[in-house]
């Protein structure tokens, strides 16, 4: 019997997938003439945590990069949304994706900066970026200074159609940044940062540039966080820069990404989704939640590093079809 | 002479963030492990002498506090983080990360967020007198020495004791260190029982000279992190030279405006990262 292999992409279930996605989508975008507005509120701080988790991963599972200062990016998303809404008068729709454009200008020249900083030292680095920003929009007066500013854009807006608006925007965002995040990972640029994040050395060995692609997702994941900043200030009607510029959104997202699963696309998602119900219940408990969820973090860390998509799917299949696989099949069964 | 005054100043506070920077550079060189809770650990140590120093005097709190850590660091290092070294270079980070957020919240859950100083007494505001405008203030003179000494200290320890050739040996190699006898994993404890150590003494300090809150880890951590990169990885003079650069960057600063101190010293870190990336004092190569 003559042995063979078969390379594909994702098993029988990814062929069914894409048709229940479709189906959750158009449910999803159906949702605001059904559900109440408090639910409605609830779905937009879902979407932004899963946006979050899902670009923090790509930057830290795929890209390698640990940052533990991508709030300046969610910061300058948020700042630059009620900039352009409030003080340019700019459709808060249309200034939603210049902010993220914005996010990406701005993390192109950034890199060459903190790229010469690597492994932990950058993490801290990019850090000290984002507390940087924190002090200089502190310092200017047309963005409220150190109190903050309110995002008046909506004021004309009754309620209902205010926040239906958000969740479509949120809706969109997450989206985009899940289709653009699968289909990365499915481009040259994918398979090169997923060789990057398993040997860098070899992959250089092998022609990988490191360096561009890290930079490229490092822009890229920077639109995506400029993103979900501006989400919250629309969310919010308000941007405070010890808030929005608050380590504690690293902290989140890392808790997110390794609950999870770190270097998988489904991994984030359902950590985003896990730490949504865990803040909604512990929150009351003010300092102890936090404790927890470190204690929590140290755990999954020591014990079950691949998270819990790991651990659920143990390599054997994935929601999105975005990794070679390499199966055996004896002739016969092949035809 | 207001110059004069602000350069000194900041020559002195350089010898604290020294202080607060020497632990996680021996870390990180010994580790290659970035303690992302080294400033939260400074400002435990500080809460612990703040609360041992009520029932007790000041120097028999900060002579149990200080052996506290170190053991803290040991057992930190022998029990969670050299099981994370197998794991690649993000495991460690994540878990000191997690350490970070810990002590934070406990310390709040303890103390609450009101400012809290390490009470000296007289001490904190006696000063010598240089000329009829320079003072020099007898606690940051003493941070400065202590900032030294603990530099000069460690500089032996590292050169000639047993122990600190150990350190160098696993640092360089650990499997050849292993092969001649060296256990890895003990001289990994004392590296970070060390490294906590010295963070003991740079928050003691700290609170001595400022009012902190829990949420002071975190500045503590940068402005120790900026001083070793600043300095030059991998050396310890240059991070005491990172350490008074920064210093001196920071009260020049507030010199200008109060409120530009800290933001000078971050624009002096990334003009070191721009034109000197390597440092003030990078370690020689084969050295």
């Amino acid at each position: 019997m003559e042995i063979s292999y078969v390379v594909s992409r994702g098993t029988r279930l990814n062929k069914v997938l894409p048709f229940i996605f479709a189906a959750l989508l158009l449910a999803l975008v159906a949702l605001p003439k059904v559900l109440a507005i408090p639910y409605q509120v609830k779905f937009v701080q879902a979407f932004i945590l899963i946006i979050l988790a899902t670009m923090w991963n790509l930057l830290a599972g795929f890209g390698g990069l640990v940052s533990i200062g991508q709030q300046a990016f969610i910061g300058i998303g948020a700042y630059a949304l009620v900039y352009l809404a409030d003080i340019q008068g700019i459709n808060p729709f249309v200034s939603l994706a210049l902010a993220a454009v914005l996010c990406g200008a701005f993390a192109l020249p950034l890199s060459f900066l903190v790229f010469r900083l690597s492994g932990g030292y950058f993490a801290i680095g990019t850090w000290v970026i984002a507390e940087i920003i924190k002090l200089f929009v502190v310092q200017v007066k047309t963005l409220g200074g150190g109190s903050g500013i309110s995002l008046g854009a909506f004021s004309g807006m009754g309620r209902e159609t205010r926040i239906a608006a958000i969740y479509w925007s949120a809706l969109v965002a997450i989206f985009l940044t899940l289709l653009s995040t699968i289909l990365l990972m499915r481009s040259k640029l994918g398979l090169a940062l997923t060789a990057i994040r398993d040997d860098e050395t070899a992959a250089g060995v092998l022609g990988v540039n490191v360096l561009r692609n890290r930079r490229s997702v490092f822009v890229m994941v920077s639109m995506g966080f400029g993103l979900a900043g501006g989400l919250i200030a629309m969310s919010n009607l308000r941007v405070q820069p010890d808030d929005i510029f608050s380590v504690n959104y690293s902290a989140i997202m890392i808790f997110m990404v390794v609950i999870g699963g770190l270097g998988t696309i489904e991994g984030p998602i359902f950590g985003a989704i896990i730490y949504y119900f865990l803040q909604d219940r512990l929150k009351d408990y003010g300092t102890w939640y936090l404790i927890i969820l470190g204690l929590l973090g140290i755990v999954i860390v020591s014990l079950a590093p691949e998270g819990l998509w790991g651990w659920i799917s143990r390599n054997k299949f994935s929601l999105f079809a975005t990794k070679y696989r390499i199966s055996q099949m004896s002739k016969e069964e092949g035809a | 002479m207001i110059w004069t005054n602000a350069i000194i100043q900041g020559v002195l506070t350089g010898g604290l963030y020294a202080l607060l920077a020497c632990g996680l550079s021996l870390i990180f060189g010994v580790m290659r492990i970035v303690n992302l809770s080294h400033g939260d650990f400074s400002i435990l140590a500080a809460y612990g002498v703040v609360a041992l120093a009520m029932h007790t005097n000041l120097i028999l709190a900060i002579v149990l506090v200080l052996p506290v850590m170190a053991f803290l660091g040991y057992f930190l290092q022998r029990g969670i983080l050299n099981r994370s070294l197998s794991k690649g270079a993000l495991a460690p980070l994540l878990i000191t990360f997690a350490f970070s957020i810990i002590i934070q919240n406990v310390l709040l859950q303890i103390f609450s967020s009101d400012n809290r100083s390490v009470q000296s007494g007289r001490f904190a505001s006696m000063s010598f007198k240089i000329t009829k405008n320079l003072q020099i203030g007898a606690l940051p003179l003493l941070t400065f020495i202590v900032g030294v000494l603990l530099t000069l200290g460690l500089h032996y320890f590292l050169t000639y004791s047993r122990v600190g050739r150990a350190l160098r040996a696993s640092s360089d190699d650990p499997g050849a260190a292993d092969l001649v006898g060296i256990n890895n994993k003990h001289i990994y404890g004392i590296a970070t029982a060390i490294g906590l150590f010295a963070a003991g003494i740079g928050g003691v300090l700290f609170g001595m000279r400022t009012q902190f809150a829990p949420s002071f880890g975190p500045i503590a951590l940068i402005f120790a992190f900026e001083s070793v990169i600043i300095g030059g990885l991998g050396s310890l003079w240059g991070t005491l030279i990172g350490g008074i650069v920064l210093g001196i960057g920071q009260s020049i600063g507030a010199q200008i405006q109060p409120s530009y101190g800290v933001l000078a010293g971050h624009l002096v870190f990334i003009a070191i990262l721009i034109f000197r990336p390597q440092g003030l004092m990078p370690k020689q190569k084969g050295k």
